[in-house]
């Protein structure tokens, strides 16, 4: 063990599938193990022995490069095994099943899955299927716990105490998975949250989950002290409930002309990857107020840390 | 697929020949179509009912059935299921789907026109007729409105008539052209049968869910209600304008009923069903990401259960059927939004009538009884009235109060696809007996 991590810590939760649910506890631990990593990284030795002979395999069912190499970069600095398996879910759905799948790679002897899939809950699936600890890195537009906890750390490194400060989203509410796992996170550390954008990418009576909703982005500049700029998924919208990407950009793209009316210290995050000239401009996404690379160092380390602590459960997962 | 349960071939019939003579002894007969409760025993002779009057004397060679603390009812009807059969033999036969039938207590049934190849025709129907002959169940196919349930072109309605069709519908399609619509209900008028209506505009984005707060904690695609109410709306005004009889299938959410309540109000020619699952489960289910929820229509809100919950009270909601649609376990048993749409209904449509309705006091037995026998006789153009002398013996004996815990591995289907299980049901078929058969459970 690196006596640079002191003593391990458990959590309550055996997996990781979403933050609805999680308590502060659990969040707060992972936050403080994460920053923990992130001094480690600042060292030349950025590797640690944590997860030695330990075998992660990277499952994922859908595009991402970010957060597929987040987690590689995260495994290998823990010195976990890496294994990674990359298909498309529609393969899935013509041959071999999921549990199928999962099961023959499980039979190698491996320890902790992190998956990517297209389907809300297939993670649900793998857990009651699989004895390995099963990490969620995006299920549909369900939950993506582990954006929401970088997002949380990277506005935690500036805002200690988030209660009662007003975090917008702004963007695709309706298919993001980035916004649900946000607000979930934000709403069990008393931020207010506020989401914006046009009226058909919020989903139904998104009011219940305690959120406002906001469809003038000038008004949500002016009360926030945090911005969260969803990607826009350029090939998904144009049609029955979306005019144009040019429309989008001059109402609800991010410009340094609309940020003058913000507050000074507001804080712009963005989940990766951009549309530069859709939903954020480029003298926003390389201003003052981004901490969009932030984010991604923030990635790795906390994902250390979900990986890390998580690993206390191999064996026992059930 | 299950083959086998305890060493039955679920695809052998599960029937026996009912005995020459057969007096049902000591129960309470109830009704449905004359209304009426009372102490009786039954005598069956021949499968047909010679007599049913008090203290009727066992003559010599007469088999006995106890039926002490027991209701005897006319035969269960489900209106709308789907056997399988031809071409997803896997899912579901014949034999298997009226085994599970009459285990579940009916006696008849109409089975939808979605099969491999489409009941679209007259050979096709006469070859499944010809395959559900000598069974307990009697099954009704009814064919399909146009050509492979296109919703383009009329199939050959008037012979598909005069060769036993009780209906039309393209179930698991809703009819996108209003002007089919329109036509088929014109033509239909011939032969004063009803068209039954799958009520969906397929124009909305393709859903695995309701559209509710749930899809948006869930991240699920979704189907909102109006994809239903709109085209029971467009259907309530052509059905006005032609004179038209439609009866829509699995009625789901609170604004259909609301449409359906006015247009009953009129006097308009409507009829409708709910399935069990929607007047007992809701979308919250959908959190447990159990495909076992996943139907179509979806499974609601509350506010929509309870809506149909006052519908089938005030007679709004005529009848209750399954819409029993058997998957096979490999199909059912992947990612929820692979999943074909479809929950097994045939064996607890009883139970659950009796678990979810009667129990809560949301109907009492003897109208529960009417939308599972009288009511779907009569949209049929069938008999209602059973429990006669001189009638082939059509009839259900159960036990209202008996407990019994929902095993998907125990039901005679040969898919595990429903939505009850390990739930604890009331309400126990014993006895089903129909065309000169018997089935004990």
């Amino acid at each position: 063990m690196d006596d640079r991590l002191g003593d391990k810590q458990l959590l309550k939760i055996k997996h990781l599938l979403g933050i609805k649910g999680m308590c502060k506890e659990d969040l707060d631990l992972i936050l403080k193990t994460s920053v923990s990593f992130k001094q480690i990284l600042d060292t030349p030795n950025k590797k640690v022995a944590a997860l030695k002979g330990i075998t992660v395999v990277n499952m994922f069912f859908e595009n991402s490069t970010r957060t597929k190499i987040s987690f590689e970069m995260a495994e290998k600095r823990l010195s976990a095994d890496v294994l990674n398996f990359a298909a498309s879910s529609s393969s899935l759905k013509k041959g071999e099943t999921l549990i199928d799948t999962a099961k023959n790679i499980e039979a190698m002897k491996i320890d902790m899955v992190v998956m990517r899939h297209s389907t809300p809950g297939a993670h649900k699936m793998l857990m009651d299927n699989l004895d390995s600890i099963i990490i969620n890195a995006g299920d549909g537009a369900h939950e993506h716990p582990t954006q929401a906890i970088l997002d949380l750390m990277t506005i935690v490194e500036h805002i200690p105490d988030l209660k009662g400060k007003r975090v917008t989203l702004v963007g695709d509410i309706v298919h993001s998975r980035v916004a649900m796992s946000n607000i979930h996170a934000l709403k069990i550390f008393g931020a207010k949250v506020q989401v914006c954008g046009p009226s058909t990418l919020m989903p139904r009576d998104i009011e219940k989950m305690g959120v406002e909703v906001i469809y003038d982005l000038n008004e949500a500049i002016e009360n926030s002290d945090v911005m969260n700029i969803l990607r826009i998924q350029l090939e998904r919208h144009v049609g029955a409930s979306f005019p144009s990407l040019r429309e989008y950009h001059n109402y609800w793209g991010i410009t340094n002309e609309k940020l003058a009316r913000a507050k000074n210290d507001i804080l712009i995050l963005h989940p990766g990857p951009m549309n530069r000239g859709v939903e954020i401009d480029d003298d926003v996404a390389d201003g003052d107020h981004q901490v969009i690379l932030d984010q991604v160092l923030n990635g790795v380390a906390s994902r250390m840390a979900v990986l890390y602590l998580l690993s206390a459960n191999i064996g026992g997962a059930k | 697929m299950k083959k086998m349960i305890n060493n039955i071939n679920l695809s052998e019939p599960l029937f026996k020949p009912v005995a020459k003579k057969l007096l049902i002894k000591n129960g309470t007969v109830i009704d449905a179509y004359a209304e009426k409760e009372f102490e009786s025993d039954i005598l069956i002779i021949n499968g047909v009912i010679e007599k049913i009057a008090q203290s009727i004397k066992a003559e010599k060679g007469c088999e006995v059935i106890d039926a002490k603390g027991m209701y005897i009812s006319a035969g269960f009807f489900d209106m709308h299921v789907h056997l399988r059969e031809p071409g997803y033999e896997q899912a579901e036969n014949i034999v298997s789907g009226t085994n599970a039938a009459m285990s579940g207590g009916i006696t008849g049934l109409a089975a939808m026109a979605n099969t491999t190849p489409c009941v679209d025709n007259k050979f096709i129907l006469k070859d499944i007729q010809s395959r559900s002959k000598e069974l307990l169940v009697t099954v009704h196919q009814i064919p399909a409105v146009t050509i492979k349930r296109e919703g383009k072109v009329l199939a050959e309605m008037t012979e598909l008539a005069e060769n036993g069709a009780l209906a039309f519908s393209d179930d698991g399609n809703g009819i996108q052209s209003s002007e089919t619509m329109k036509g088929a209900l014109e033509y239909a008028k011939m032969f004063g049968t009803p068209i039954l209506v799958h009520p969906e505009d397929h124009s909305f984005t393709e859903g695995v869910m309701n559209e509710s707060f749930t899809s948006t904690e869930l991240g699920m695609s979704y189907i909102p209600a109006i994809a239903e109410s709109i085209n029971i709306a467009r259907d309530i005004e052509i059905a006005r304008y032609v004179d038209g009889k439609v009866h829509f299938q699995h009625v789901s959410a609170k604004e259909s009923v609301e449409l359906i309540r006015k247009a009953k109000k009129e006097k308009l020619k409507i009829t409708c069903e709910v399935t069990p699952h929607h007047f007992s489960l809701t979308d919250d289910k959908v959190r447990t990401f159990s495909t076992d929820y996943k139907m179509n229509p979806p499974l609601r809100t509350q506010e929509d259960v309870d809506a149909i919950h006052k519908a089938l009270k005030d007679g709004i909601i005529d009848v209750i059927a399954t819409d029993h649609a058997p998957h096979p376990s490999e199909k059912k048993n992947v990612e929820f939004d692979f999943a074909p749409f479809g929950v097994l209904g045939l064996e607890t449509m009883f139970s659950a009538g009796i678990t979810y309705l009667v129990k809560p006091k949301k109907l009492s037995l003897m109208e529960f009884l009417k939308k599972i026998t009288v009511n779907p006789r009569k949209i049929l153009n069938l008999e209602p009235d059973l429990l006669k002398k001189g009638r082939t013996a059509e009839i259900t004996i159960f036990d209202q109060n008996k407990k019994w815990k929902v095993d998907r591995r125990k039901l005679k289907s040969l898919s595990l696809n429903t939505c009850f299980h390990d739930d604890t049901h009331y309400g126990k078929v014993l006895y089903t007996i129909n065309n000169g058969k018997i089935f004990k459970a």
